[in-house]
């Protein structure tokens, strides 16, 4: 079978972006979603919760990609991505929320 | 949420779970909720009503499952989902009916139901978690623990030989034999769904981290690790003889779909036999369940 390596379509191909809602307080602080997540776009914070984990932080927003490998994985159901609205994908001037929590 | 400060964003999965009962018990980095993740996903993907959707689960830590998910579920005794879920069929043949438990609660005190069921050809589905030990109870030897991985039963290391359970359930008749890790959700999630979409008994064997007794007791740190292994040490071979997918300990996991081949079910070889005796006489029984049930 042949393979394109840069897909016919790729001028309307729109890479998806994410924006990742972090439940804090239920979060068990497994780390499976900063260690899986394919884009990096996730770090484990130094803080605590109130049952004394550490939960995750969005490190740079910008680079996920929607796949919703986090919120799978999350064997606390306290990680979860939503599409953005297609007028912010790419807004880079909205970079910049390092440390976000939702 | 029951404890801590209500959350205001909703999680997709709240609206399958009984959200009065989270957080749930399970450990930190305990895989058990993702494997709850895999199973909704294979719902998300086969849109069934959710009211004709029953699941059931013996005593564990998986044994929670069915407190868990708002489904209508039953938590049976140990080691009897099996035998629960096959009443819950035959009584009413329209349900789709997936047993979710753990590796002791199905294939050790729940051995013998396991193994008729899948003789009979029952059409059930299981999801069953092997975390390689009875995890609820202190993390005693089970029959799927790896020879020389301690135990509390067993500290210097297990000396008997497991069970390798998608050819258990193969040799025993099963249709549809799958193993993946917790790690592999959306291939589970596949499997889960190919097995419930087929008629008879099924099996998707879930190797799952438990951090705080397996992991813990057999210095492999915790769950992530186990999950790091698992995606360092699977390989995918569909198709693959059940016979040669033993596990050992921190040996490689041979994963992938097994078995998938038709044979009668329960129900088509009771309606077989009778119609066979009893011709026009005999009703065939739980087939065209609208007209059966619903008037
Ligand atoms: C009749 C009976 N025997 C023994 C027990 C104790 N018991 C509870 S859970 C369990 C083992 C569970 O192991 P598994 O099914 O692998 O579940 P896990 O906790 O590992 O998820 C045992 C032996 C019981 N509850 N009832
Ligand atoms: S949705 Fe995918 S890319 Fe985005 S944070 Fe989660 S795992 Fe990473
Ligand atoms: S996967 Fe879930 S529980 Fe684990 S660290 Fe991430 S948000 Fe917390
Ligand atoms: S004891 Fe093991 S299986 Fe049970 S909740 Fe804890 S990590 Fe999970
Ligand atoms: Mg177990």
């Amino acid at each position: 079978m042949k393979f394109w390596r840069t897909p016919l379509d790729s001028d309307r191909v729109k890479v998806p972006h994410g924006r990742i809602h972090i439940i804090v307080e239920r979060c068990k602080g497994c780390a499976y979603c900063v260690e899986f997540c394919p884009r990096d776009v996730l770090e484990m914070s130094t803080e605590y919760n109130q049952k004394g984990y550490h939960p995750p932080y969005v490190k740079v927003e910008d680079d996920c990609v929607n796949c919703r490998l986090c919120e799978l994985l999350c064997p606390e159901f306290a990680i979860f991505c939503t599409l953005k609205e297609e007028e912010e994908v790419g807004n880079k001037e909205e970079v910049g929320h390092v440390e976000s929590r939702s | 949420m029951s404890n801590g400060k209500p959350s205001e964003e909703h999680h997709p999965m709240e609206a399958l779970l009984r959200m009065d009962r989270i957080p749930h018990i399970w450990c930190s980095t305990c895989g058990l909720g993702t494997s709850v993740s895999a199973f909704a996903l294979a719902l998300e993907d086969l849109q069934y009503d959710l009211d004709k959707i029953c699941i059931v689960s013996g005593i564990g830590c998986t044994g929670r499952v069915a407190g868990y998910v708002k489904l209508d579920s039953f938590h049976a005794t140990h080691g009897r989902a099996i035998p629960f879920a096959t009443g819950l069929k035959l009584a009413n043949p329209q349900l789709k009916v997936v047993v979710f438990s753990g590796d002791g609660d199905l294939i050790a005190i729940g051995g013998n139901h396991f193994i008729h069921a899948a003789r009979r050809n029952m059409d059930l589905t299981v999801i069953c978690v092997n975390n390689f030990i009875y995890a609820m109870t202190g993390g005693q030897v089970a029959p799927t623990s790896p020879l020389g991985a301690s135990c509390s039963t067993t500290p210097y290391g297990n000396y008997e030989r497991p069970f390798n359970i998608p050819h258990l359930a193969e040799s025993c008749g099963a249709v549809y034999v799958a193993r993946w890790t917790a790690l592999h959700l959306r291939r589970t999630a596949k499997s889960i769904a190919e097995a419930m979409r087929k008629p008879g008994f099924s099996v998707v064997e879930i190797i799952c981290p438990c951090s705080t007794l397996y992991a813990r007791r057999n210095r492999l740190g915790d769950g992530l690790e186990l999950m790091k292994f698992y995606h360092e040490n699977s390989i995918i071979k569909h198709g693959a003889d059940p016979r040669d997918v033993d596990i050992d300990f921190q040996s490689p996991i041979v994963v992938g779909k097994f078995v998938d081949r038709d044979r009668p079910t329960f129900i088509d070889g009771y309606n077989r036999a009778m119609t066979a005796k009893l011709g026009e006489k005999f009703e065939p029984y739980g087939v065209a369940p609208a007209e059966v049930h619903d008037g």
